[in-house]
């Protein structure tokens, strides 16, 4: 993994020797003004901040459903003006294939007639919700909330690497990590123009709002479904409502009532327009799927079909989003849009196919292999650095059932420094931006989250598995 | 306001405020043990966890009753089912539970004291900082209290906070009265006879009155004054009549935001209106003991009532 790499910073893997590249000219300048035991104290301080205001994620079977911190490195990934305008363009192209392609799916299938998609795809897919088909969400849109993971290889190349297209999280990172930094160095954003994130939360309710069902009143209600505190992503869950001003709901809140989907209140029953819901289609109505949730509302794809309810992202939009579909996305994005797709994807191999499933088991050693269904960082083989052991207990795996995998090249993913005792040190880092969709436009904030592994060489980012944070800053320039 | 939201902000205060008072009374019974005797000692922390309500979990956990054992039973013994720890625990997953409805420096300041305590409770509680101990609980309650006046906007949940706060504060002082009272009686004969001072000083100091009490009364210690003084003195905030006086406020103040009044005001106007007309003469020849227990009832139905108005459990 060492070598060849690129550094956002440097333009190298060795720290100091490189030029320091443009995006980073004024950081760099400040940086060298700055003693190091004073970035020791304040990489400190941005701890215990993040403790202090409670930015912990629950990890689940662990003592106590632990509340953990997610390591934040103070120094920031940065990308310039230039590069983010070539990206959202990329983006947005890419999230309005995506809406285009899911009401496709659940309409007339044309791209599955014209052959371009096999029908196995969505057919056998867990994810494809058969309650959508010929329903269409108030305002068209599926996916109102996405997370497009992206990563760099080189000074022109960033690639997609997921679309996460159901319920990307993390912004709420994306926001205490700026919040963080200006508390932290208040003097560097004098120095160096970022673009606000600030307003997300606003923007998200906007956007929101703009998707109202017909029902609705001028002024739409919305509420954050959450599945409760002990779900790892509980903090932010609060935190979104709490930012947007709206309620932050659990299922057992909710009931329908004359059609409407109503909150009790301490004053009684109160209908709301939207749900941005963060529980899983499986757990959503206990009448329409699994019947012994306890998270969901029962009756609430009732009054979602009949227009009473606008429910965010739309049920039934994973089916956009799974490692299968993913590898088609160059055809997806072309078939709606009629354009060659701006940003590329990661060259994909499917097992599911004969000649593909060879390539990958011959060259396992080489690949990354990923459950289909799998997120997170879990049931994934990372071949170049598991040992022969775990090479051939996968490979049984795959071969038992090779539909369920997808393999891809190791990337030499770009790095970006981390603040150590010692000084800088290179790290891998991915990124994911976050747009919002709504009948008004996609509105993509400048920024979004870099996740950065913490280890040495490791390519694996995913907070669950021991991976940083990095505040993220797009130059106004 | 979600009822179940209500609700969280609502027991985060009521747990705080246990916990408050629970330090309160440890604070107390320590410092009548280092002014005692070994044997009378053991009977001032005997009656330390007959107060708190745990004699019989206590006995079932420890053969005899020291201070060590007494403290660290009431403070983070697990074999306790409602320790201090638990108690600050549940106020923060109730604050965790309203997030999105109280301010960012209540949550912090709460978040910081539960870090603190969770931190020092995590091993046993010595002599020598069991002071610390206390005062870290004390002290979070300040600061919480501090924060929500500060910082919280003053719509229902602030109500809703005052509310628990009061509702528990009152139920917290009227069972330490009852408790001690029994304890301190060798006979119900003895209703209104000059008792132990001594004894009578832990009460005040359980509630932390024992400065205003002296100040108002130029340290004459008796126990009808006493008593007079942490029922009826609305000036004295931990006394029932200041607890039931905001109380009542806090409810109004809820029924006017809503525009309609419900069962719990109706019961708090009973309840308040009794109390203001009652003398202590009145509740001596009642009994002190049934006054009380009427009290600790008549407090529960209010709760109760106002949990149903305000819907707090669907």
């Amino acid at each position: 993994m060492s070598g060849g790499n690129f550094d956002e910073m440097y333009g190298t893997t060795e720290p100091g020797k490189g030029e320091v590249r443009g995006a980073y000219g004024g950081y760099c300048e400040w940086l060298d003004e700055q003693e190091p035991e004073y970035l020791r104290r304040k990489q400190r301080d941005a701890d215990s901040e993040f403790r202090r205001t409670g930015i912990t994620f629950n990890v689940y079977g662990e003592d106590d459903a632990e509340e953990r911190l997610i390591p934040f490195d103070t120094v920031p990934r940065i990308i310039t003006g230039g590069e983010w305008r070539k990206l959202s363009k990329g983006i947005e192209q890419r999230v309005r294939a995506l809406n285009a392609f899911m009401h496709d799916l659940y309409h007339r299938q044309e791209i599955i007639r014209s052959g371009r998609l096999p029908q196995r795809l969505f057919r056998d897919n867990v994810a494809w919700l058969p309650h959508m088909v010929g329903f269409t969400p108030p305002g068209g849109v599926y996916t109102h909330i996405v997370g497009i993971d992206l990563v760099r290889t080189g000074p022109d190349e960033f690639m997609v690497l997921e679309d996460n297209a159901r319920t990307p999280s993390g912004v709420s990172y994306m926001l205490e990590n700026r919040e963080t930094m200006m508390a932290m160095f208040p003097d560097l954003f004098t120095q160096v123009q970022v673009r606000p994130v600030a307003n997300y939360p606003r923007r998200l309710a906007k956007s929101l709002a703009a998707c109202a069902p017909p029902a609705a009143s001028d002024k739409p209600v919305v509420a954050v479904l959450t599945p409760g505190i002990y779900n790892s992503a509980y903090f932010e869950h609060a935190f979104l409502a709490d930012q947007m001003g709206a309620e932050l709901v659990e299922g057992s809140d909710l009931r329908v009532i004359d059609g409407r989907v109503a909150m009790r209140t301490t004053r009684g029953y109160e209908p709301i327009d939207v749900i941005y819901r963060r529980v899983d289609d499986d757990y959503l109505d206990p009448l329409t799927f699994n019947p012994n949730s306890v998270l969901g509302i029962p009756g609430i794809m009732d009054v979602y079909r009949a227009g009473g309810v606008t429910i965010a992202n739309a049920p039934g939009t994973g089916i956009s989003d799974d490692k299968a579909i993913y590898s088609f996305m160059p055809e997806i994005v072309e078939f709606y849009t009629g354009e060659k797709p701006l940003l590329p994807n990661v060259e994909t191999w499917r097992c599911a196919e004969a000649d593909s499933l060879k390539y990958v088991l011959d060259n396992l050693a080489e690949l990354v292999v990923k459950e289909v269904h799998g997120s997170g960082g879990y049931g994934m083989l990372i071949g170049p650095t598991s040992s022969k052991k775990e090479i051939s207990t996968f490979r049984r795996k795959l071969e038992a059932n090779p539909e369920n995998y997808i393999a891809q090249p190791t990337l030499s993913l770009s790095t970006v420094p981390i603040f150590q005792k010692s000084g800088l040190a290179p790290r891998h880092v991915d990124l994911r931006p976050y747009v919002l969709v709504s009948p008004d436009g996609v509105d993509i904030t400048p920024g979004g989250l870099t996740r950065v592994a913490m280890k040495k060489n490791s390519l694996v980012v995913n907070s669950s598995q021991g991976g940083g944070t990095k505040d993220t800053w797009v130059l106004d320039d | 306001m979600l009822g179940r939201t209500a609700h969280g902000i609502h027991w985060m205060f009521r747990y705080l405020e246990r916990a408050e008072n629970t330090v309160r009374l440890l604070d107390a019974g320590f410092h009548m043990a280092l002014t005692r005797d070994l044997v009378t000692s053991e009977e001032e922390w005997r009656s330390v966890i007959q107060t708190a309500g745990l004699k019989a979990d206590y006995e079932k956990a420890n053969a005899s009753y020291s201070g060590i054992q007494v403290w660290n039973f009431i403070l983070r013994d697990k074999a306790n089912p409602l320790s201090v720890m638990d108690m600050i625990d549940n106020c923060r997953t109730n604050a965790r539970l309203a997030r999105n409805a109280i301010s960012e420096e209540l949550w912090e300041g709460l978040n910081v004291a539960w870090m603190e305590i969770k931190e020092l409770f995590s091993r046993p509680i010595s002599q020598r900082n069991l002071g610390d101990a206390l005062a870290l609980v004390r002290n979070a309650g300040t600061l919480v209290q501090g924060s929500l006046e500060g910082t919280m906007l003053r719509d229902e949940g602030y109500a809703f906070a005052r509310a628990g706060t009061f509702i528990e504060r009152a139920d917290n002082t009227a069972r330490i009265l009852d408790i001690k009272y029994y304890l301190l009686l060798p006979s119900l004969a003895h209703v209104g006879s000059s008792l132990d001072t001594g004894q009578w000083d832990t009460v005040l100091r359980s509630v932390s009155g024992d400065r205003a009490y002296r100040f108002l009364n130029a340290a004459r210690i008796d126990s009808r004054g006493i008593m007079e003084f942490l029922i009826l003195d609305d000036r004295f905030p931990r006394s029932l009549a200041f607890c039931y006086s905001e109380l009542r406020d806090n409810l109004a103040e809820l029924a006017r935001l809503h525009g309609a009044e419900g069962e719990c005001n109706a019961l708090m106007r009973e309840a308040d209106q009794a109390l203001s007309e009652t003398s202590i003469e009145d509740i001596l020849d009642t009994g002190l003991h049934d006054f009380l227990i009427n009290f600790i009832a008549q407090n529960r139905a209010i709760a109760g009532a106002f949990a149903e108005d305000y819907r707090f459990v669907s």
